[in-house]
């Protein structure tokens, strides 16, 4: 039995799990977890089923899910695995040795929430919480991107300038249940596209190495320099990937970031993950009635495209940052906070406000980003008098 | 772009039937879009499921507030749960029960249709499984997806016997419903 290619209506997990197998990984190890399960249920699926020709370690949790693709990754095998929430944050130490080691595995993290209160939905808390831990974070906003982005994220992973691990995150649940329509890619394809991985330096007995060794002060900040420089220069690689994709399969989604309707915005509202598409739609609808409203995607967050951004918001006049995540004891989302750096030493000084919105998968509707729209609008006129903001805040509820 | 909210409880295959009418629907080449309310899953508690249709690729993530069309898989729902909630005037709600619509304790400007679906899913299915028979009772009674197109989705899904009975389930509700 083969995994056929083609436009099928499949679960978006599915998708994630047909491309992974179209990725030919040597190990994948994974521990199962709302709402990540359906992604390695179906590839330990595959493997059990002789489909695809990897070898799948079961392991007790997530943090031995990641060790053993840390193994792995060293002794030259192309790697995978799956997680969320609780799973990625139990994974945190492993995450930080992964791109210390400078191992290309690749991971699908369907964000959730964060404990406690315990709550399986959606947010972005989980892999923003990692920014700092050296791994590519690339996220997506519907099922085809994902896909497509998955193989992707190997051809910038294991390429030898950058050789450093990829989180390729996706909504929980909103796109990891969702069922709609998805080209799936042929293994022919697939093929000529992403090269068999050729590690730059690998485990082997016949000739001994260290990774992840003991270093004294002389060289730690030396081999910090060497991750920073990588992911670096990960920023062409992620362009370059992008638009071979694009000549290969026609499909193209941004590099760093992706514009719509940015010409002649006013309000520039940014954000990353599924809500995209549904700005798509309001920021079409707002346009018709003449509002100049336009959309700025975060397709990378790590490494974070400044420059980017900075070229994007220069002729707007109120920037709506739309997140889904609070770092604690700064009153606002962590994008929020970059993208006001990104401008600071560059001189733009365009109003840039917070909304904190669909914490724990509360959803989304079109009138609350109307709201938002009004609200940046009001401060083109009157200036900021609200820079951050939980959106649809239930007072009664803090009021008991 | 037309919006169905799928109303049950947690084990009649609410989700399972948004999924076939997405796939149903892209057979007959209109972009769609099904995704469950996202509950915790338990048996017996009212569930929701969405579809979308659209002849346009479909990029709106919200739920569904304002449907088109609402399928009640369990009449009993209409005591606990605002089953019509922000169902458009010129929309539709179908409602498995053995009762007639004006019996039924539903306020609505829309149009109510009822069918018996357990009655027909225990005869030709031979369970109170009614997930699939409403699928067939909504092709028949709004001609948004062909009926042929939902038996390959049944029979794509339930290979086999099964599916043959659901096959038939749904062509039994179909042709009931198109008489109206």
């Amino acid at each position: 039995m083969e995994l056929e290619g083609g436009i099928r209506v499949v679960e978006g997990s599915y998708a994630v799990a047909h491309a992974v197998a179209m990725c030919r990984p040597d190990v994948i190890s994974a521990y199962p977890i709302t709402p990540q399960t359906h992604i390695v249920e179906d590839l330990s699926q595959f493997v059990a089923d002789g489909v695809i020709d990897s070898k799948y370690i079961n392991v007790e949790s997530e943090f031995s899910a990641l060790s053993a693709l840390v193994g792995s990754s060293a002794a030259g095998a192309r790697t995978y695995s799956a997680t969320t929430s609780q799973g990625l944050e139990l994974m945190h130490e492993v995450l930080f040795n992964a791109a210390g080691m400078r191992l290309p595995i690749v991971m699908t993290i369907v964000n959730r929430s964060v404990s406690a209160p315990i709550n399986i939905w959606n947010d972005h808390q989980d892999s923003i919480a990692q920014r700092d831990t050296g791994w590519i974070q690339l996220y997506v906003e519907d099922a085809q991107e994902l896909v497509d982005t998955m193989v992707q994220a190997y051809l910038i992973a294991e390429d030898p300038l950058v050789s450093l691990p990829v989180m390729v995150c996706m909504d929980g649940f909103i796109l990891s249940h969702v069922f709609e329509p998805v080209n799936l890619l042929d293994q022919k394809a697939v093929d000529s596209f992403l090269p068999p991985f050729k590690p730059v330096a690998v485990l082997d007995p016949d000739d001994p190495k260290s990774f992840g060794m003991f270093v004294n002060p002389d060289y730690y900040t030396e081999f910090r320099y060497l991750v920073e420089e990588a992911i670096e220069r990960s920023r062409i690689k992620i362009r370059d990937a992008a638009h071979r994709f694009e000549s290969a399969f026609g499909r193209y989604y941004g590099d760093l970031i992706d514009t719509y309707q940015t010409d002649g915005a006013e309000i520039l509202l940014v954000a990353m993950g599924s809500l995209i598409g549904t700005l798509r739609d309001v920021v079409d609808d707002l346009r018709s009635k003449g509002v100049p409203v336009g959309l700025l995607k975060i397709r990378s967050f790590r490494p974070f495209p400044a420059e980017e951004i900075a070229k994007a918001v220069a002729g707007a006049k109120v920037i709506a940052v739309l997140e889904k995540d609070i770092s604690l004891g700064t009153g606002e989302g962590a994008l929020v906070t970059e993208i006001k750096a990104a401008l600071y030493n560059r001189d733009i000084r365009v109003p840039v406000l917070g909304f904190v919105i669909g914490l724990g998968g509360r959803d989304i509707p079109v009138g609350t980003i109307q709201r938002i729209v009004d609200k940046a609008e009001d401060v083109i006129k009157h200036g900021i008098t609200v820079e951050n903001e939980f959106v649809d805040l239930k007072r009664e509820i803090l009021n008991g | 772009m037309k919006e169905i909210r799928i109303h049950g409880r947690g084990g009649q295959g609410s989700v399972t039937a948004a999924e076939l009418l997405a796939i149903a629907a892209f057979e007959d080449g209109r972009y769609s879009q099904a995704f469950p309310s996202f509950g915790v899953e338990r048996r017996g508690a009212p569930v929701m499921a969405f579809v979308r249709l659209s002849g346009h690729k479909i990029r709106l993530r919200s739920q569904v507030y304002e449907p088109d069309y609402v399928i009640v898989q369990d009449a009993t729902l209409i005591e606990s749960v605002d089953v019509a909630g922000g169902l458009k005037s010129d929309g539709m709600i179908i409602v498995n029960t053995e009762h007639d619509p004006e019996n039924l304790a539903l306020e609505t400007e829309a149009a109510v249709r009822t069918i018996d679906a357990t009655r027909i899913s225990l005869d030709l299915i031979g369970k109170p499984i009614m997930n699939t028979v409403m699928l067939g009772a909504f092709a028949g009674a709004s001609r948004e997806v062909a009926a042929e197109s939902i038996k390959h989705a049944v029979r794509d899904r339930f290979p086999g016997d099964v599916g043959e009975k659901n096959a038939l389930a749904v062509q039994r509700a179909y042709d009931m419903m198109g008489v109206s």
